[in-house]
């Protein structure tokens, strides 16, 4: 077996050529970067922006590695930039973990990657349902008609998921819709709420307190931990808010309920 | 089957007790946290010498015990710190197999500054549904353990049936040197984080070379910790990405975080270094208003010291195995003929056709 050299993550914890024996944060700027977070995470970069392509680069090396069924593996976290490659710290030979990583990262392509799939979310906006539509519409200094055209008009991607569980975090708002959060969190947003957040709008999936500007509410269940698949979305789907009545808004929910 | 014998009531709860296994893993990706017991090693140790499934759920106690009512015969054994578990009011040690009967009272005179967490494993296992692969409770998410929540007074704990050898596991001490024990003032190991590189020079510095005290609001998600300041060099923000348990991130206020089993799965703050995986164990030990420091250690330190965690587990494994082998053991059943055993547990007979070869 091909050993990488045992020291490299050892004496400087981040490494970008492992062939060479690596090199140190400072030094190194190349992509892909590696780094062990902790001794049960081995951490691969593809960049430091919030971008579709690096997004997919990522993306691309998750399907690649859980494509391997590796023994050692436990799970994967893809993120924004970087995907998180969880192993059993019990039980893992390192030198594997690395090579493997390191040599899958290398395959990785600088190509966009397909949607999963487009998941179209309806949203019932304002009223009860979206308490901080007025706010948003002071601070953009756009009607609540245009922000919900604007909001629902575009293509989100999923770049990630967490924060709680089922928790989306999206690209490609219209900037034009950019607000800052709410000075005093709220203690309690229900589930299904969706919201702007700065340059982010996201759903939230289960109640919890927040502070994003909420301007609508969609009857979908995002989070369901007794179903066959707990998770409405995931990282590299496409989603579309698509506005509805409050009417609709309980057709659905009473289907869901079916 | 009348299954209502073969449970656990809860007297009372302490001050927080849930159930917990060895965590829920698979679903980090879709933002669901681990959970599952801070100590890993408590939890198998404990699980190993009433005859379980490392994988079994366990319950996780808190700083005062619960008082729980047994309504089945059990194998127990309590792991972890020692919060001065009785049985009907007679003082009983930790780390060793406890045979409670039915109507036995199992309950926790508190912490002597001897560990802030203990585990019980029970014969058998608790046996409360599953959710997404794990019977851990999560608590901020409601969900796995008990109705998702922390335990009240009158609930009432399935247990599962216990493996045919486990009341032999009675008596069995484990030595003192393979527990996990509380140690005073303990040195973390920890492995650097590329992240430190947002933070400054002198904060880094500042973090290596000072003891911190756990804050008191610390809980299972995660330990907040107060002591001198760590600087960033510029925007304590960047791109949020994943966060392990163990992770120690350094927010806006300067006062580091250790991310604990029920943290979130990603996050947004620097992280200066990640705890080993060994060490995560001594850090369940640790009350708000315990102090603690930090080591840098390398990967293949940590890789070490988790291998010698897993030695310690096997040597459990063995010395269980001879104790259980000895013919003074308690007696497992009234042998049958045709070399099968009949198995008496909590008043069932079952006939098990279990050739001895």
């Amino acid at each position: 077996m091909t050993v990488l050299p045992g020291s490299v993550a050892a004496n400087s914890h981040c490494f970008n050529n492992p062939r060479k024996g690596g090199s140190d944060l400072e030094g190194g700027t190349g992509y892909p970067r590696f780094s062990w977070c902790g001794d049960a995470c081995l951490v691969a970069e593809f960049g430091d922006k919030i971008d579709p392509l690096i997004n997919s680069m990522v993306r691309d090396l998750d399907l690649r590695i859980r494509g391997l069924k590796l023994p050692w593996l436990v799970e994967t976290v893809p993120t924004y930039r970087s995907l998180a490659v969880y192993v059993d710290p019990w039980d893992s030979p390192r030198e594997e973990v690395e090579l493997a990583v390191t040599s899958l990262a290398r395959e990785v392509k600088a190509k966009t990657m397909p949607s999963v799939a487009v998941v179209e979310i309806p949203v019932c906006y304002g009223g009860d349902f979206g308490p901080d539509l007025e706010r948003v519409s002071m601070y953009t200094a756009l009607g609540p008609d245009d922000i919900i055209r604007l909001h629902s008009s575009k293509l989100y991607r999923v770049y990630m998921m967490g924060f709680t569980p089922g928790f989306p975090y999206l690209g490609g708002m219209d900037p034009r819709l950019e607000t800052p959060r709410l000075e005093d969190p709220r203690t309690l947003i229900p589930a299904g709420s969706v919201g702007i957040a700065g340059k982010q709008t996201g759903i939230y999936p289960i109640a919890s307190p927040g502070g994003w500007n909420i301007i609508g509410r969609t009857p979908l269940v995002l989070f369901d931990p007794a179903g066959a698949s707990p998770f409405l979305l995931e990282a590299g789907m496409e989603i579309r808010f698509v506005p509805v009545t409050g009417e609709r808004f309980e057709e659905i929910l009473s289907g869901n309920g079916a | 089957m009348e299954r209502d014998g073969l449970s656990v009531e809860i007297i009372s709860p302490g001050v927080l007790s849930t159930v917990q296994d060895l965590g829920r893993y698979g679903f980090q990706a879709f933002g669901m946290p681990v959970a599952g017991a801070l100590d890993r090693y408590s939890l198998m140790v404990g699980n190993l010498v009433v005859g379980n499934d490392l994988r079994s759920a366990g319950l996780e106690i808190t700083i005062s015990g619960p008082e729980l009512l047994f309504r089945s015969e059990r194998l127990v054994c309590i792991t972890g710190g020692d919060l001065s578990p009785k049985i009907n009011d007679r003082d009983v040690p930790v780390w060793q197999g406890l045979m409670l009967h039915e109507k036995d009272v199992l309950s926790f005179g508190g912490a002597r500054n001897r560990g802030a967490r203990s585990w019980i494993c029970i014969g058998g296992g608790i046996d409360t549904p599953p959710v997404m692969g794990s019977r851990s409770t999560y608590l901020r998410g409601g969900l796995g353990g008990h109705e998702g929540r922390r335990l009240e007074r009158g609930d009432i704990l399935p247990l599962g049936a216990p493996d045919i050898f486990s009341r032999r596991g009675e008596g069995f001490v484990v030595p003192r040197e393979l527990r996990q024990n509380y140690i005073e003032r303990p040195v973390i190991r920890v492995i650097p984080d590329p992240r430190e590189a947002l933070i400054a020079p002198e904060g880094v510095e500042c973090f290596y070379t000072s003891s911190y005290r756990i804050g008191p609001d610390s809980d299972r998600m995660g330990y907040r910790l107060q002591g001198p300041l760590i600087r960033h060099k510029e925007s304590p923000d960047m791109i949020s990405d994943a966060v392990p348990w163990g992770a120690i991130q350094v927010p806006g206020n300067g006062l580091p975080i250790i991310m604990m089993a029920d943290c979130q799965t990603t996050g947004g703050y620097p992280k200066i270094a990640g705890v080993i995986s060994a060490d995560l164990g001594l850090l369940s030990m640790m009350l708000p208003g315990d102090h603690l420091s930090f080591r840098r250690c390398a990967v293949t330190e940590a890789a070490d010291a988790s291998r010698a965690l897993k030695g310690d587990l096997e040597r459990v494994r063995v010395l269980l195995a001879d104790h259980r082998s000895r013919p003074g053991a308690p007696s497992l059943g009234i042998p049958a003929d045709n070399g099968a055993m009949l198995l008496k547990f909590g008043g069932e007979i079952f006939d098990v056709t279990w050739r001895i070869i």
